[in-house]
């Protein structure tokens, strides 16, 4: 039987995994989400606070000292990110957690082989899963991290025989790992977790920009993963429920993402997207299209004299900071009478629900969100359609040519509107990096620009229109 | 395979289910809240990190153990405090067709 402090223990842990449960139940509705983090965080307390009291703890010092260090290093950034800098945010928490299940896991290890203790099949299995899941989700999250921030290029970083380099190294992963479960030595767990690094690290740099809402998606139930791997090894039932669930909800995540993309998962891993040149995109962009470009005082005099206008923001919107500009200008365009309403693709953006976050943050109200489907049988009356920063996600190869790279992905059918205004910073690519053949639309107008600019540029001159 | 392993595997297959039952109810709109909010439950694994820099008895030990709590308390208090962030700006409207939208 339990004595009184396990009991306690026990009974926190159990407390606590039921607010894990309801927290998450309550973070799916916007009424009640906030409430619902603040639950999870309170039984966050609970568990913490309860193991501070097992039998195994018999010195403070260095869990007070790293808690206080971890907590400032971790709210300070928490507090200071701008909004538009969220998905690397979320990124680098989760390698950190990541890389704590990967130490707890070597380290126990190092504890058990040093009392003499004989590691059992079940334990050795999860101490190198858990140091190898846990290291993969840490150097992949840190490449997402520097892909998002711009440290790294978000095209797809290639090199030869990279799918063979990588199999090679999840083979020699393998091999270690049964050398560990079947013999032990802490030389080679330690090699397991190198390789690991190396592997989280290579695994990412294939993967362009564009697909890094999936991979942060994948890394964060990975991370869920080796910490319940870790409960496995620490005989903590806490670690396994509340991993676990994590990793259930980073995997139905991963797939509601890929399927809005109409890819599969392991299309977006493998598939390096948007690294082939794609020939007949470009081919077909240059057989004597021309772009048309605009001014903003004639794309004010556009919108002031629309009926209706939909605007569609994009990871532009994002890079520039403009939704507090886009916000000004479409409530400059109501007073005036002009419908405003925003189009949402799902995957706009780095993060699923990024656009819905940063035009929250600028105070747009609800209903004028629409999604993907709601918006698209209002296009062909739309009179003015504003494209803020957004590419792939309009392109209409996506739903005409069956040789893109992107067909068969749900697009908002902007091109059926009576006139569209693509803001945009150049004519690049976007992160597919494949041609945009909406941008030599006849009834199509660039106006190239950094994003707020242009936009507050537009609102100037919507005030003399 | 020990009672306590059988035990581990049964929770793990019944968190899934509750995982999967609990989540799949977000409207996409929240999507970005939840990743964050999970990604703050899984810095639970400070837990682990607790008892193993509570129990060190080498340097080295002692050094994984800090590393380790110092990364997962980054984890957890950062990745609460980012998401109630993101859901303070979701708190002023009302709730309009929110729920509706695709679960």
């Amino acid at each position: 039987m339990l004595d009184v402090r396990g009991s306690v223990i026990a009974s926190s842990y159990i407390v606590a995994a039921i607010l894990f449960i309801f927290g998450l139940k309550q973070l799916s509705s916007p009424s009640t989400a906030r409430s619902g983090n603040r639950l999870a965080a309170i039984g966050m307390t609970i568990a913490l606070s309860a193991t501070l009291l097992d039998r195994q703890i018999v010195s403070f010092w260095t869990i007070a000292i790293g808690t206080l260090i971890g907590a400032a290093i971790g709210v300070y950034f928490a507090r200071t990110v701008q909004m538009t800098a969220m998905p690397q945010m979320v990124a680098l928490f989760n390698g950190m957690g990541g890389a704590t299940a990967a130490l707890v896991s070597v380290a126990e290890f190092l504890r058990l082989t040093r009392a003499g203790e004989r590691i059992g099949l079940g334990e050795g299995t999860s101490i190198v899963l858990g140091t190898a899941i846990g290291a993969i989700s840490f150097t992949g999250s840190i490449v997402a991290f520097g892909k998002l921030q711009e440290i790294l290029p978000g095209k797809p970083l290639q090199f030869p025989l990279q799918r063979v380099v990588n199999a090679l190294i999840l083979l020699a992963l393998f091999i270690l790992g049964v050398m560990v479960v079947t013999q032990g030595g802490s030389t080679t767990l330690w090699t397991v977790f190198a390789a690991a690094l190396v592997l989280g690290a290579m695994f990412v740099l294939p993967i362009g920009g564009g697909d890094m809402p999936v991979v942060i998606s994948i890394l964060n139930s990975l991370t869920g993963l080796a910490a319940a791997l870790t409960g496995f090894v620490l005989h903590n039932q806490m670690l396994v429920v509340a991993g676990v669930l994590v990793g259930a909800s980073g995997t139905l995540l991963t797939l509601l993402m890929s399927t809005a993309m109409n890819r599969s998962v392991a299309n977006v891993l493998f598939g390096a997207f948007g690294a082939t040149s794609n020939e007949t995109g470009a081919a077909a962009s240059a057989v004597g299209h021309t772009v048309r470009q605009t001014t903003p005082e004639d794309t004010a005099i556009a919108l002031a004299y629309a009926r209706s206008v939909v605007i569609v923001p994009g990871y532009g919107l994002a890079v520039a900071e403009a939704q507090h500009t886009v916000r000004e200008l479409a409530t400059d365009l109501e007073n005036r009478g002009v419908n405003v309403k925003y189009a949402i693709h799902p995957v706009a953006g780095r993060m699923p629900g990024h656009m819905n976050v940063l035009l929250a943050e600028a105070n747009v109200p609800y209903d004028q969100l629409l999604e993907m489907d709601q918006v698209n049988g209002q296009f062909p009356q739309t009179d003015v359609v504003l494209v803020v920063g957004a590419n792939d996600v309009v392109n209409p190869a996506a739903r005409d040519n069956p040789s893109s790279p992107i067909y068969g992905m749900p697009i908002l059918d902007v091109d059926r509107a009576r006139n569209i205004i693509v803001l945009k910073r150049s004519m690049g690519h976007g992160f597919a990096g494949i041609d945009n053949a909406l941008f030599y639309h006849e009834k199509t107008r660039m106006l190239f620009g950094d994003a707020r600019q242009s936009l507050t540029q537009i609102g100037q001159a919507l005030k003399s229109a | 395979m020990s009672q306590e392993l059988v035990l581990g595997i049964y929770v793990f297959i019944m968190a899934i289910f509750v995982g999967f039952e609990v989540i799949s109810r977000v409207p996409s709109v929240l999507h970005t809240p939840l990743m964050s909010g999970t990604n703050a439950i899984h810095g639970i694994v400070v837990l682990g990190a607790f008892l193993v820099a509570g129990s060190a008895d080498t340097p080295l030990l002692h050094t994984l153990g800090f590393i380790a709590v110092v990364f997962g308390a980054a984890n957890v208090f950062g990745g609460f405090v980012v998401t109630d962030r993101m859901l303070e700006m979701f708190k002023k409207r009302e709730i309009p067709q929110g729920e509706k939208k695709d679960a």
